[in-house]
């Protein structure tokens, strides 16, 4: 599928002497945008009002568009590679802006079908194009320090949610007065059109400043002081490429694959509850020691340790190895899902750092995989592989809460429930984080057979002035 | 043989590129951080 010209790859080629440090700026404006897809909490009573419909079909929303975002990354990853990240940026800023144009007609018109179709599906697809878009740009631009680039653009995912959501609250009180931002009140099915429209806008002027900021660096250029064979000297780090298709094909992507996918279960396994489940694990008799306010301040704490986990865990990964810091995302999270199981409920301050550290990890090990992959697979098509794997996620999107919500089902009532009635699925997410360790454990060298032939990836490296 | 044709990036270009992403960031962490407040205060 061809581009036109003024999105093609090679009108983005930057000059000798571009500054690199260009670019996660450029990253981050995407993703600071797409992050918005964590904060859909915050309109959710407004839309099951609105629509007169359960929590579970607004639920489905979300759900929609992360199948969504793993399937257009999985389908569009080798057309991202191929076309660049400017015509990737901008292709996800249109679906993701139309998205919400599409789903506030929906809300203004009463139709669920056309929210499902506008912020599900249209959304979805610009989330999973966008998700990916400055990946592979950055691993390049960066080949000294991809845990530290690709951290610190999948950080501003997690920043989305902690931008949007305090946004959505005061956009929402302005379009309806009668909103005060609170729980105590919910937003009328207008005002959550309005914030729909204005974030649709917003979003696409923003999405489209880092379509056209960024470029991508000539082939074979190295930034200054760098020595590629110094890369090789570490364990698992490969300088041959291998393409999406033969990728797919060897046992570390569906190792890897396990591993993201027990990592992001285990993860929403919090993430999911939060609120609630600060309140059940305080409560006494029928009230909670925190208050609802307390638990909403919880959810914000997460993301902020969501966020930061993308960038500090991604960076420490260029120093101790990929590998290692899977051990402690997968092993140390592992321990401490058996704390906050079984003494977790002793202290509000012990529940909060254990369920901190945790999405920490969860944040982590989004953040470390593209260099995981980069790692392994080399750079030649690192975004189509990233978008393969990303299916992990969609996967792991339906999973988690299934889990958590299936388990808490058998256990009561929401609002009745106490900290014993988390144990069951506490201790399922324990097995998987044991799981992803050992799949992590397993992770090899790739198979010489699958590696590309030299004259096809490679050309003579350029040095430049960039810094 | 001439040498290769440099360009530079505006130092401004940086300055506001980061600018642009950085302000609304902060902005999401200071809400948060007034929002999770009662947490430890017990507020």
């Amino acid at each position: 599928m061809a581009v036109p010209g003024f999105l093609a790859r090679e009108k983005i080629i930057a000059k000798p002497g571009f500054n690199r440090w260009l670019i996660p700026p450029a990253a981050l404006a995407v993703h600071l945008c797409i992050g918005q897809a964590y904060a859909t909490s915050v309109y959710k009573t407004a839309l099951v009002e609105h629509f007169d419909a359960s929590l579970t079909s607004i639920g489905v929303v979300f759900s929609i568009a992360i199948v969504m975002l793993g399937l257009s990354a999985a389908v569009f990853g080798t057309w991202v590679d191929r076309n660049g990240p400017r015509a990737a940026m901008f292709t996800a800023a249109c679906f993701w802006s139309v998205g919400f144009l599409v789903g506030a007609a929906g809300i203004a018109t009463n139709q669920l079908w056309l929210l499902y179709l506008g912020y599900g599906v249209l959304g979805g697809i610009g989330l999973g194009i966008g998700y990916i878009s400055p990946v592979s740009t950055l691993i390049k631009w960066f080949p000294d320090r991809p845990g530290l680039a690709t951290g610190m653009a999948i950080m501003g995912f997690g920043g989305g949610a902690l931008i949007a959501t305090p946004l959505s609250r005061q956009l929402m009180s302005f379009y309806d007065p009668a909103y005060d931002g609170t729980a105590a009140t919910t937003p009328s099915g207008g005002a959550v059109a309005g914030l729909f429209v204005t974030l649709g806008l917003v979003y696409l002027a923003y999405m489209m400043f880092g379509a056209f900021i960024v470029r991508v660096p000539a082939d074979g250029w190295v930034p200054d002081g760098f020595d590629p064979s110094t890369v090789k000297q570490k364990a698992l780090v490969t300088t041959d490429s291998v393409s999406a298709a033969n990728a797919i094909k060897t046992p570390q992507f569906w190792l890897l694959w396990v591993v993201l996918f027990c990592n992001v279960t285990a993860g929403i396994g919090i993430l999911e509850q939060a609120s609630p489940m600060i309140q059940d694990f305080f409560r006494e008799g029928d009230a909670s020691t925190v208050a609802a306010a307390a638990g909403a301040g919880f959810v914000g704490l997460l993301s902020l340790f969501n966020m930061a986990g993308r960038f500090v865990w991604s960076s420490t990964s260029d120093k101790i190895g990929r590998k290692p810091i899977y051990m402690v995302y997968l092993g140390v999270g592992l321990l401490l899902y058996v704390a906050l199981a079984t003494v977790g409920a002793s202290a509000t301050w012990l529940f909060v750092v254990l369920a901190a550290v945790i999405i920490s990890f969860y944040g982590g090990g989004f953040a470390t995989i593209p260099a995981y992959l980069r790692d392994l697979f080399g750079t030649f098509q690192v975004g189509a592989i990233h978008g393969r794997l990303l299916t992990a996620w969609s996967a792991a999107g339906v999973a988690g809460p299934l889990i958590v919500n299936g388990v808490l089902d058998t256990q009561g009532t929401p609002g009745e429930l106490v900290a014993a009635d988390y144990r069951i699925a506490l201790f399922i997410m324990v097995g998987l984080l044991a799981v992803g360790f050992v799949a992590n454990l397993l992770v090899k060298p790739v198979d010489a057979k699958w590696h590309e032939k030299k004259s096809a990836t490679t050309t003579t490296p350029e040095r430049s002035a960039a810094r | 043989m001439s040498a290769p044709q440099r360009s530079s990036t505006p130092t401004a270009l940086i300055v506001i590129a980061w600018l642009l992403v950085s302000i609304p960031l902060v902005y999401g962490l200071v809400r948060t951080i007034i929002t999770a407040a009662p947490l430890f205060t017990g507020g």
